[in-house]
């Protein structure tokens, strides 16, 4: 599985929903994510890529969209 | 650390606004700001009501509450994050009402978590000035309604006081405490003068969800204490759902967070002070039991601090 994949399985888990907004689309803006699914989210990613994100990193514009989940992601790996 | 809590008071404005009051002004459902906020209703203070006029009131009820009369107390730190000028603040004015002149008063504009850091300072001041009132009052409502209101601000905030005495020793001794700063996301909460306040909700909610585990955790861990050996957790008030998740961060039941904002809303660094009035009157401590004070706000300032009786 890809990390886009991988990205994705998280944010339907999160969002508890299926259908997923084009990767460029805000999370927010479509409604999928509200501001208390994000620190789950971000929680969730980190385990999945065995990362720890900083608090300095924890700009809600990185966890914006898909594309740029995986590239701050990548970023980080 | 040597120091104790001897008593709380708090003072709330007697009119109530209600979710359905103010969902009519902001075209919203009453029912959508209590799923969002945990909060059914908030007090607004009247005309004749200032930041110093319920800061005093909630002073006074402490003093009376912690068997200390006025006469006896060595300082006082006001916190505010909503006073009506940029100065003097509220400090000396609470002395002058509590009849405590001469008395240094010492104002601390922190929003939110103003009460946390006063309750640390003074842990750490009572040894050399004793008696030490730890008050924090907020007038959020004239500010939560500036135009243009948001729906996503206006219904989270109330008015109200609260107050703490800390002196040299008493029955509940404050143990440790921790405290952080960091301007980094200053500009996501800020409230410029005259201008309506702003909020990056994502950004604060995001930071506060990982900050207030990680001080509390800080705490505790530092103290050699298990989060599930703490009895109540005493946090601002801040948002019922981020009461609930900082308690899931933490592994422990929920429940053991004390919450009023139900009824009070979100009155900023008043709020934990409050929590901790009602909480001291109704169940109280007991012996034995570990208390865990938490908040967060604008700054960002945040921290956590922990007393045992």
């Amino acid at each position: 599985m890809d990390n886009r994949e991988r990205i994705l399985g998280i944010v339907r888990k999160v969002s508890n929903k299926t259908a997923l907004p084009d990767p460029d689309e805000s999370l927010f803006d479509s409604g999928l994510l509200d501001s208390f699914a994000l620190p789950d989210m971000v929680l969730e990613l980190e385990r999945e890529f065995g990362i720890k994100i900083p608090d300095s990193d924890l700009s809600p514009r990185k966890f914006e969209s898909i594309t740029r989940i995986q590239s701050y992601i990548e970023s980080r790996m | 650390m040597v120091a104790a809590i001897r008593g709380f008071g708090a003072y709330l404005p007697s009119r109530i606004v209600t979710n359905a009051e103010l969902a009519a002004r902001l075209n919203c459902e009453a029912g959508w700001i209590l799923d969002v906020s945990g909060i059914e209703e908030r007090r607004y203070a009247g005309p004749e009501e200032s930041v110093a006029s319920m800061g005093a009131a909630a002073a006074e009820q402490c003093l009376e509450r912690s068997g200390v009369n006025a006469a006896q107390v060595g300082m006082i730190l006001v916190s505010s994050g909503s006073s009506e000028r940029r100065f003097p603040g509220p400090a000396a004015t609470i002395a002058h009402a509590l009849g405590m002149d001469g008395v240094p008063a010492i104002d601390l504009p922190l929003a939110s978590a103003g009460s946390l850091f006063g309750m640390a300072l003074a842990s750490s001041l009572s040894a050399i000035h004793g008696n030490i009132l730890v008050i924090a009052s907020e007038r959020m409502s004239p500010i939560a309604l500036r135009e243009p209101m948001e729906r996503g601000i206006a219904p989270l905030f109330g008015d109200g006081a609260g107050a703490c005495l800390i002196s040299g020793d008493g029955p509940v001794t404050v143990i440790d405490s921790v405290l952080h700063s960091d301007g980094a996301f200053a500009e996501d909460l800020r409230l410029g003068l005259d201008a309506p306040l702003e909020m990056n909700g994502r950004s604060v909610i995001l930071q506060a969800s990982r900050k207030i585990p990680s001080a509390a955790s800080e705490l505790l861990e530092r103290n050699g204490k298990p989060a599930s050996s703490v009895k109540v957790f005493l946090m601002h008030q801040a948002n019922q759902n981020l009461m609930d998740r900082v308690a899931r961060a933490l592994e422990v039941d929920a429940a053991r967070f004390y919450s009023n904002i139900r009824r009070y809303g979100n009155t900023s660094s008043a709020s934990m002070l409050i929590a901790a009035s009602d909480w001291w009157r109704d169940p109280g401590p007991r012996s034995g039991d570990l208390i865990c004070f938490a908040a967060f706000g604008a700054g960002f300032h945040w921290g956590a601090l922990l007393a045992s009786l």
